[in-house]
């Protein structure tokens, strides 16, 4: 099948390219977000913007509360106090359920994907397509639908498969990488979150993974980016938050700045550096 | 757009993923070594004793498969989501009592008697579905209660009388003692080939650039169940024709084919079988799937005691006991079923059944003790999975090759 996932280009309407209709939009903000954990204060009062068409990267050290502000927008967490705002408006997110129907995709470290299914169930799984006459209605698995639309998904993002049909224990990392961040864009997500997404990848994969995360932010997706690795941060981010002991410590631009500005914000080490900046 | 950047190298002149062939060199030997058990079964049994072969044994055959190959089928859905049913035997037990009671003491018409033995398969099996899930209980230890509870139950209602209950309701004895006319096994075996063909085709055009040996290998795997289907017609009818047990059996695995394989929800059990937690991420209810599968699986060991009932006249404290529960598990993993999860196919707990049941049938023609059969079973389980575990080994290499 390799016809399928190559196939003839596909032409995206601009409104799938991108579905905020605008780049300035603020697709997620959060106001004041605080979250304890027993006698830790993991996050204290912080607030950040997500803009449509826009990578944000959040940084910091360990336990700073980059996860713990990624899980409470993923609805895994749920926060003592603050706002959550998506297109503006106040939205209360306290299940993975609330999440994805907010538009909000979390594409995990460990990328939560089935190695014994194949690519298209995977990006489909929980969603699958079907069809069916009358008794049956919805029973059966629209699979040639399934197919199109994947293969149109990695054409958008200028990713390769192997085959379509290939159980995912048969693809490599970046290949990995890119299955997960392809169900954002079969599911239309408008947020995605990544939590460390090139940690366990290669020099070139990880290349690879960039462009992916490139390509999704071209098509008008907001997107929240958790890494340590300040090649990822300046290589896709517009924007940075450098979180420390939950605290927001600085909102950067990847132009203004250098990596070592960046590290030194983060650790705290260097007040100089905060000074000048 | 922008030409397409090749963000993930395609290895081009490599084979697909998804051709047979390739499958056989990344270790996904699928039907083949349950396929190959069952012509070397055959073949020993001929040479040892040419009447192993005669269409009255192979009408024997295919009538002594049905108790076993039922309960296999729905121990496989369980071993799909890595949990494991020890408890099918004593549950088809139990509920063959609850049939011939309630037919032969309460003199309830057959098809309300035989569905709700069905029903109180399934409310057992929802009940251990429901210890698993909700207390956490590992699921070997729940059905290991369920056991030992559900065999105590069934002796408590048999041992009353002497032992055994006889049952003389026309349908379900009819069940294992009916043949179906010539004319029907016909038509039922032009539909088995004419799917076959849709099914071929349909697969055939998906690949138009599929390798000349995946093609063969595809039209292969298409013949492969007609085949089946016309050799069996072809030797049964020359005894008494079809059994109709043979034809409940093959529905029941073609319908659990189907869900299995063709609907959302048997990619949800594959995915809980794969990967729970990413089952769960993606918004299935992992318990829920569980349960239900627990549920079927003990409503396919009460068709399973039905259908005991309808071959021994009679249900007494044995139904459903001795060894039939570990083969029935044994029977899915020759077949191919992993028990750790997610890997497996349906047809191949058929298949699997079928060896199981041929060793039994030839090896009873050699006048060999059951110990001998123990023996015989638990040699060809342990080939299965070690042919298996050499396989995994190279689908993890393959795997890995990537990653």
């Amino acid at each position: 099948m390799k016809t399928s996932a190559r196939g003839p280009r596909l032409r995206l309407a601009p409104s799938e390219l991108d579905p905020a209709g605008g780049t300035a939009l603020e697709l997620l903000e959060t106001r004041n977000l605080s979250k304890r954990f027993g006698r830790v204060q993991a996050l204290d009062g912080v607030g950040i913007t997500v803009r449509a068409g826009s990578v944000l990267a959040l940084l910091g050290d360990n336990g700073a509360g980059k996860s713990t502000l990624v899980k409470i927008l993923s609805g895994a967490v749920r926060p003592d106090s603050g706002e959550i705002l998506i297109d503006g408006k106040p939205r209360s997110i306290t299940t993975p359920r609330h999440a994805s129907d907010a538009g909000i995709e979390t594409v995990y470290q460990d990328l939560a994907l089935c190695d014994n299914l194949s690519v298209v169930q995977n990006l489909f799984l929980g969603r699958e397509r079907s069809k069916g006459v009358v008794p049956f209605r919805r029973m059966v698995l629209d699979r040639p639908s399934m197919e199109r639309e994947a293969a149109r998904a990695f054409e958008s993002l200028g990713a390769r498969m192997p085959s379509l049909h290939s159980q995912v224990s048969n693809l490599s990392g970046g290949q990995r990488q890119a299955v997960a961040i392809a169900r954002a864009v079969v599911w239309r997500r408008r947020v995605v979150l990544f939590d460390e997404p090139t940690a366990a990848l290669g020099v070139e994969q990880t290349g690879n993974v960039h462009r992916l995360i490139r390509r999704l932010r071209d098509r008008g997706v907001g997107i929240v980016m958790i890494s340590h690795n300040m090649t990822d941060v300046f290589a896709v981010a517009d924007h940075m938050t450098v979180l420390r002991r939950g605290r927001k410590i600085a909102d950067l631009e990847p132009g203004s700045c250098t990596p070592d500005d960046v590290v030194a914000r983060i650790t705290g080490s260097d007040i100089a550096a905060e000074s000048r900046l | 757009m922008e030409p397409a950047v090749s963000g993930v190298p395609d290895p081009s002149g490599e084979p697909s993923h998804d051709g047979f062939v390739s499958r056989l060199r990344q270790g996904e030997l699928g039907f083949i070594p349950v396929l190959v058990a069952l012509l070397v079964a055959f073949v020993v049994f001929h040479l040892a004793n040419p009447y192993f072969l005669t269409p009255r044994n192979m009408s024997n055959l295919a009538l002594q498969v049905g108790v076993l190959g039922v309960m296999s089928l729905g121990v496989s859905l369980v071993l799909f989501v890595g949990e494991i049913d020890l408890s099918a035997g004593s549950v088809s037990g139990v509920c063959a009592v609850v049939l011939v009671l309630m037919a032969s003491w309460y003199g309830i018409p057959g098809p309300v008697a035989i569905a709700a033995a069905i029903l109180c398969g399934a409310a057992i099996g929802w009940i251990h579905g429901k210890c698993i899930t909700v207390i956490g209980a590992p699921s070997f230890i729940v059905t290991l209660t369920g056991l030992l509870v559900w065999q105590g139950v069934q002796r408590m209602l048999v041992g009353n009388q002497i032992g055994q209950v006889l049952i003389d309701d026309p349908l379900v004895l009819s069940i294992a003692s009916t043949f179906m006319p010539f004319w029907l096994s016909l038509l039922l075996v032009a539909v088995i080939t004419a799917s076959a063909i849709v099914v071929c085709s349909r697969r055939w055009k998906q690949q138009p650039e599929a390798a000349p040996f995946d093609r063969l290998a595809l039209l292969g795997h298409a013949a492969l169940f007609p085949a089946m289907a016309i050799i069996a017609v072809a030797v049964l009818s020359n005894h008494m024709g079809v059994p109709v047990l043979l034809l409940v059996l093959v529905g029941l695995a073609l319908v659990l084919t189907f869900v299995t394989e063709h609907t959302p929800f048997g990619v949800h059990v594959y995915a809980v079988g794969g990967n729970a937690e990413a089952a769960r991420r993606a918004g299935i209810d992992v318990a829920r799937t569980r349960v239900i599968l627990f549920a079927v699986c003990s409503a396919f060991a009460a068709i399973s005691g039905i259908i005991a009932v309808s071959r021994q006249y009679a249900v007494d404290s044995n139904t459903g006991g001795g060894n039939l529960v570990l083969d029935a598990i044994a029977a899915a993993v020759i077949g191919g079923t992993s028990l750790f999860g997610g890997r497996g196919r349906i047809p191949g707990a058929l298949l699997g059944a079928i060896v199981i049941g041929s060793v039994a049938n030839g090896l009873d023609l050699l006048g060999q003790s059951a110990n001998v059969k123990s023996i015989i079973t638990g040699l060809i389980l342990l080939a299965a999975v070690s042919v298996d575990m050499v396989a995994r080994k190279r689908r993890i290499r393959t795997g890995a090759a990537g990653a």
